[in-house]
Parts: C-alpha cells; structure tokens; sequence
C-alpha cells in the first residue's frame, strides 16, 4: 500500500519546487493567474486554438504510423488508413478536418484581435508572435494537403511551388531547389512531409512565447483597458478553466458534426483521385481557409512597372500577411477596444467583408466578374491596412473610457467573492 | 444573472448578422452558376442523414450489377475480397465469390508466375493488367477506378446515379465525335462509357424486377459502401459522441453560471 499519509505529495512537492519551480509556475500561471474579470466568449478561441495544436499533433503522429511518404505509395497507404486501420477513418477524418476548424478558430481569434486592438501597446510583441504562427500554419497546412497526393495535392504543389518562379534571375532555380528534381515529384514528397512532422514542433515552440508575452501583462479584454488592481480581476481558475471547458464542448460538437456527418464537405472530390501529373484538373483551388490569398494572388493580371503580373500577385498575397506585423503602428488610435471607437467599430466590419468577398473570388474561376470583385476586394485590404487604420485613428473621436473594469461591470458595486484574492505582483 | 453583458451590445450581433447576409450576397452567384447545368435528380439513399445505414440487400444486389457489367470495364482497386463479409456475405460465399476468380501469384520455385482461384484475401482483380489495355479496349478513354468514385465526383452518389440514367438522343445539331455517346449529366455531355445497363442486364436471386433505375440504384449504392465502407460505424459512433458532448455542454454550462454566480 501506498503511504497515503496527508501531506506526502506536499512534501514531495515543496522537495522539487525548493529545486525546479515547476508546479509553483503552473500554479502561478494557470491556477492564481489574474484575468480581467470581463472577458467575452470570443475570449475561448485562444484556448481552442491550442487545444487544437494537440489534437493535429496527437492525430498526426497516430497517422504518421502508417503513412507512407512515397509517390507511388502515399495515396493507396491513405487509403489502408481509412479501410484497413483499426479507426483510421476516425483518425484521418479528424485530422482533415481539424485543419479547417484550426483554421477557422486562428481566424476568429485574429478577427478578436482585431476588434478589441489586442496588438496595441504593450502587446505588440504578442502579437508580431501570432502572426508568424499563422505564417507556419500555413506553411504546415499546405504541405499537409500534399501529403495525401491526390490529384489536387499534387497540382496545389505544383501552382504554389511554382510561384517562386516569378523571382526574377533566381527564380526558376529556387523552384527547381524546392522541388528536389524538375517536377513535384517523390524527393518533393518527402521533404513535405520531413517539414509537415517538423513545423508543428516549431508552432509549439512559438506558442509557448506567445504565452509568456501575453502572461507578462495579461490579457486584453472587452473594454480594452488596461488592469487596475485586484478588483478587476479573477483568477484564471476556476473561473476561465469551467468557462474555456463549456467552449471547448461546444466547439467539439461543431468538429464532431464534420467529423462524423460531413467529413468530406469541407475538402474536394478531386483530392479522392490519384495525383496523375498528365492531367491538369478543371479548377485547382487551394483548402478553403487559403482562398483568400489565392484570390490576392491571382487578381494581379497587369505587370506593374517593371514587375510582371505574377511576381505582383506573389509580393502582394505574402505581403497580405506581412502587413499585419506592422499593424500595431499602422494603428493610430489610443483607444484599444472598438467599443469606444464610433468610426472603427462600423469599418471593421468592411474588413470582415471584404476577406470572406477575396475567399468567394478564390473559390470561383477567375473569369468575368470574379477577376473585378477580386481586384476591387484586394485593393480594399490594403486601403484598409494603409490608410483606413492610420487615417481612422486620427479623424476619430472615441467614446469617453470607463474609469475601470470594475467600474463598468459593476455599476452596483456588488463585492468580489473571496475566492483567490488576485494578486498584485509587484 | 448570467448571461451575459456582452450580448447587451447586441450591435456586434446585428453586425455578424449583416456580414452573414452581405455574404451570402455575395455567395450566390456561386449558387447560380451551378444551375446553368442540369441539376442532378436527388434520390433517395438509405445511408443519408443521421442514422443512416446501409441496404445490405442493395450493396449485394449492386455487387452483382458491379460484378456482371461494370468489371469489365472498371476496377475496385481498394477492395479485398473479405471486405464482402461487411455486405453480408458469410464465410463460405466470401470464398466462393474470391474463388471465381484467377488471380495472378508467383513467382514459385521455378520463378514462374502462375494463376490461380482468388482467396478472401486477395485484392479483387481488374479486368485490364494495366491503363494502356484499359485505354486500347475503350477507344482511348480510361475507365475510371471505381472503388472511390462516389467520393472522387461532386454529388457523388446522385452524379454516379445520373450519369448511369441519363443516357439520351443527342439534341439535334448536336456533334459527336466518333464513337462517343451523349449524356445528359457527364462534363460536355460526351462520354467515352456506351450506355452500361439496359433492363435485365442481370437477374436477381432475391427477384427483384431488374429495371435500369433498380440497378442504377443498387450498384451506386454498392460503389457508395466501396468508397466508405466504415459509414455505419461512424453515423453509430458519431450518434453516441453528440449525445455524450450536448450533455457535457448542459453539464458545463450549469457549473459555469453557478460558479459565475458570485461574480455578476
Ligand atoms: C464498356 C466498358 C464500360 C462498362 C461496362 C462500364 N463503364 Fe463506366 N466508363 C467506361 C469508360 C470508358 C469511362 C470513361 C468515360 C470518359 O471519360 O469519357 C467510364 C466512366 C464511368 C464513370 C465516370 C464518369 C465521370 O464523371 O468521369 C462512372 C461513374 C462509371 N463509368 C460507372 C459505371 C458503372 C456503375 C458501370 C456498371 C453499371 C459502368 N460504368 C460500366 C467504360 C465502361
Ligand atoms: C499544426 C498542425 C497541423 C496541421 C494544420 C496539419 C494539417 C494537415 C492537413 C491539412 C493534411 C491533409 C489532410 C487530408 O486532406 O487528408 C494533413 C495530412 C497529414 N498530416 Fe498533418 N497537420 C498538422 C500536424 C501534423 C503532425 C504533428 C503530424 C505528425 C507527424 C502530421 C501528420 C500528417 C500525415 C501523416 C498526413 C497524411 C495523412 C492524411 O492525408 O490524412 N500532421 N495534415
């Protein structure tokens, strides 16, 4: 029997904190750590975006058993997974469709961002992180999509691989280099899947920073200003862990519903057919949470100066992504949350707009209209990253601030359970 | 009370709302596009929504049809003989069905290959060794793989249906190219696949009346089971893991407004 004596684990513990203060951190940061007391359920898809880290990883390796990285073999080894491994359908219909739901929860938690200026000071670095865990995300999305080698595996690796060929001098080399031979082909293959398994080790990584930098001062929150004392805050526990467990149930019967009920509907026919490089599908078109930047990219169809339309449309999708590092300075206002800001509050929404009207314009064949929708919502973006941001900021003239988190929550002045006093570090 | 002072700026919700409307707006002429096209006839499939399953006498009737007129033209690829245990074949029919078949082995001890009766383990053999005999049999066009067609098409099992149906006249004025027949549903309307069924191309065992929308049916069904043949466990499984996740979401929201309780 086990010594049950109260107090052991305690001694055991206090023995490894006096030496590694492991679980004095975790306490520290996920147990005491204060909260801004007001945050919204768009406050959930942080959490959700990590927890679904684990799942493409956990879902991933369990797939990486059986998967064979080979042209010849990769689509039929898929196929072994759905049919002939114990609840391989399951895994593979989990990871498929988990990239759609990361996907659309990066976004909202982006969007969120962007609503309540999450990225203003002292966040910026915070920020600059998110963004260039989205840059990785899509990077491991894309070579993922490769890895089942159907026909729109293939030919998504062909156009997109392809672009580096717009680099003048250089660029056809560089493809060449990329591809491993003079065509997507089994060398490409595999190194797509050496980085595929690599990259979300890296998206750890850099996770981990985004914590530290948002644990350094906290999260932002609906009103957008900033802490105040202990009577603006909760702990994180049990307060956020019972309210980022509800989202999560809820988000997972979303996931459950696709993954169950529709497992094919977010992906394309064409990807259940073997990547036959003799044949060039009707349309190729990218996963749809990538739509976006391939509209951008094609609505380039005039050479600019000297810059030919496909190396425009190339320096214009990255930079689409690229902006977003300079957002924090691009934004002129003081005000953080587009509550208190009349004009923004209304602008935003165009934004929102204008991306799902680029998602529309990839989806379709660029003919007609589509070529025009997909040049005006291009344009748009980066009026809106340019000029909107820093011209909104100064025009504007924002709503008076509440004197304080608790002031605005609670106008009666009802008192603060007991429950954890938060702390104020010094 | 609870829930929740943010929904007290419902102007983000009116917001959503109208970036939901403007983008269905926008959405569709995507919509409308697809309807300059002849719009495939839905049909009923016993394996659609929830607690969908699949007809075992129809996927083994369909595996007939498949069997008797499509295999001389299109492989299953991914099927193995032992996967008709999941159609309700038992043991000894499973055999006898691999046994019809000549399967290619080898090489044995005289480095020879050599045929023999097919085992529930084999693959279920092609009608052509490779694509070029598929091609030079088909007037140059490939019969498709079969055993991921319903999934590897938009509409899936409706398009495999129309595509088998929807054979007609070709309108007046219309030019066909040599050897090619006209097709109401398939891309450009010319299609290298002459018309597969015709009533009674085969007889079924159970009597049903072997009439081109019945065998349509079945062996779009039987193709639907060979695309995704673990559809019943996962409609059964997915069942169970929405109750258990509405439940642990009442459960959760219960204990999150009492712990909320002291706060609002
Ligand atoms: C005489 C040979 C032959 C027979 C028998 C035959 N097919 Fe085909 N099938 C073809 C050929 C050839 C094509 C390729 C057509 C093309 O690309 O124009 C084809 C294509 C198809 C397609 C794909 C159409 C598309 O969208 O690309 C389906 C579905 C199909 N056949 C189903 C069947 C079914 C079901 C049966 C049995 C009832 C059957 N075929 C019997 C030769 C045949
Ligand atoms: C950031 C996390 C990840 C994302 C966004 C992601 C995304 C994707 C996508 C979109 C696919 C294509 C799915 C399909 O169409 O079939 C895929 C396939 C695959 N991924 Fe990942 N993945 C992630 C992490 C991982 C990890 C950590 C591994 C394990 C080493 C892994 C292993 C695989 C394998 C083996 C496949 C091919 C099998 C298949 O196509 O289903 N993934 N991934």
């Amino acid at each position: 029997m086990a010594d049950t004596r109260p107090g052991a684990t305690a001694r055991i513990i206090r023995w490894i904190d006096y030496r590694l203060p492991f679980v004095q951190f975790l306490n520290h940061e996920l147990n005491e750590y204060p909260t801004p007391r007001n945050l919204s359920y768009w406050w959930n898809f942080g959490s959700l975006s990590g927890i679904m880290l684990v799942v493409m990883i956990v879902t991933g390796i369990m797939l990486a058993t059986q998967y064979t990285p080979s042209a010849d073999l990769a689509f039929d080894s898929v196929e072994r997974i759905m049919r002939d491994v114990n609840y391989g359908w399951l895994l593979r219909y989990l990871h498929m469709n988990g990239g759609s739901m990361f996907f659309a929860i990066v976004y909202i938690h982006l969007f969120r961002g962007l609503y309540y200026g999450s990225y203003k000071t002292p966040r910026e670095l915070l920020w600059i992180i998110g963004v260039i865990i989205l840059l990785l995300l899509v990077a491991t999305a894309f070579m993922g999509y490769v890895l089942p080698w159907g026909q729109m595996s293939y030919w998504a690796a062909t156009v997109i691989t392809n672009l580096f060929s717009a680099i003048p001098v250089i660029g056809p080399g560089i493809v060449t280099f990329l591809w491993g031979g003079f065509t997507v082909g089994d060398p490409t293959l595999h190194r797509f899947y050496a980085l595929h398994y690599l990259l979300p080790f890296v998206i750890v990584a850099i996770v981990l920073l985004h914590l530290v930098a948002l644990h350094r001062h906290g999260s932002n929150n609906p009103l957008g200003i900033d802490q105040k004392g202990p009577q603006d805050t909760i702990p994180f526990h049990p307060y956020y862990t019972i309210k980022d467990l509800f989202g999560l149930t809820v988000f997972l019967l979303i996931y459950a519903f696709f993954v169950f009920y529709a497992p094919n509907f977010l992906g394309e026919p064409d990807n259940y057919i073997p990547a036959n490089p003799m044949q060039t599908p009707n349309h190729i078109v990218p996963e749809w949470y990538l739509l976006p930047y391939y509209a951008i990219l094609r609505s380039i169809t005039f050479p600019i100066l000297f810059i030919s339309s496909k190396l425009a449309g190339v320096i214009l999708a990255f930079s689409s992504i690229f902006i977003l590092f300079f957002l924090p300075w691009l934004d002129t206002s003081p005000v953080r949350s587009a509550r208190f800001r009349p004009i923004y509050k209304r602008v935003f929404w165009l934004l929102v707009i204008d991306v799902i009207a680029l998602g529309w314009v990839g989806a379709n064949p660029p003919e007609g209209i589509v070529v025009t929708v997909g040049q005006i919502a291009t344009l748009y973006y980066f009026i809106h990253m340019l000029i909107l941001f820093p011209l909104i900021g100064k025009l504007e003239r924002p709503l008076p601030l509440p004197s304080s988190i608790s002031a605005a929550v609670q106008s009666g002045g009802a008192r603060l359970s007991g429950a954890g006093a938060p702390l104020a570090k010094p | 009370m609870a829930p929740e002072r943010r929904w007290r700026s419902p102007e983000m919700l009116k917001h959503v709302f109208a970036a939901m409307a403007l983008s269905t707006v926008l959405l569709a002429p995507v919509l409308v596009r697809a309807a300059d096209e002849i719009p495939l006839p839905r049909q009923e499939w016993s394996f659609e929504g929830v607690f969908g399953t699949y007809d075992l006498a129809s996927l083994q009737r369909g595996f007939q049809v498949y069997k008797e007129v499509c295999s001389v033209c299109h492989p299953v690829k991914h099927l193995y003989f032992r996967n008709l245990a999941e159609i309700g074949y038992n043991e000894d029919e499973v055999k006898a069905i691999a046994a019809g078949y000549q399967v290619t082995d080898g090489p044995n001890d005289e480095g020879q290959m050599y045929q023999r009766p097919g085992r529930p383990s084999d693959p279920v053999p092609g009608p052509f060794p490779n694509d070029q005999a598929a091609r030079a049999a088909n007037n140059g066009a490939l019969p498709p793989d079969q055993s991921l067609i319903v999934k590897a098409r938009p509409g899936g099992p409706n398009y495999v249906y129309a595509i088998l149906t929807g054979y007609k006249e070709a309108p007046e004025g219309f030019k066909m190219l040599e050897g090619m027949n006209y097709n109401e549903f398939f891309a450009g309307h010319q299609i290298a696949m002459p018309p597969p069924l015709s009533d009674n191309s085969v007889t079924f065992a159970d009597g049903t009346p072997a009439t081109v929308p019945q065998m349509a049916h079945d062996v779009t069904s039987f193709l639907t089971w060979a695309a995704e043949p673990n559809l019943d466990d996962r409609h059964r499984i997915g069942f169970k893991v929405i109750m258990f996740l509405i439940v642990a979401a009442g459960v959760f929201y219960a204990a999150k407004r009492k712990i909320w309780a002291p706060i609002h």
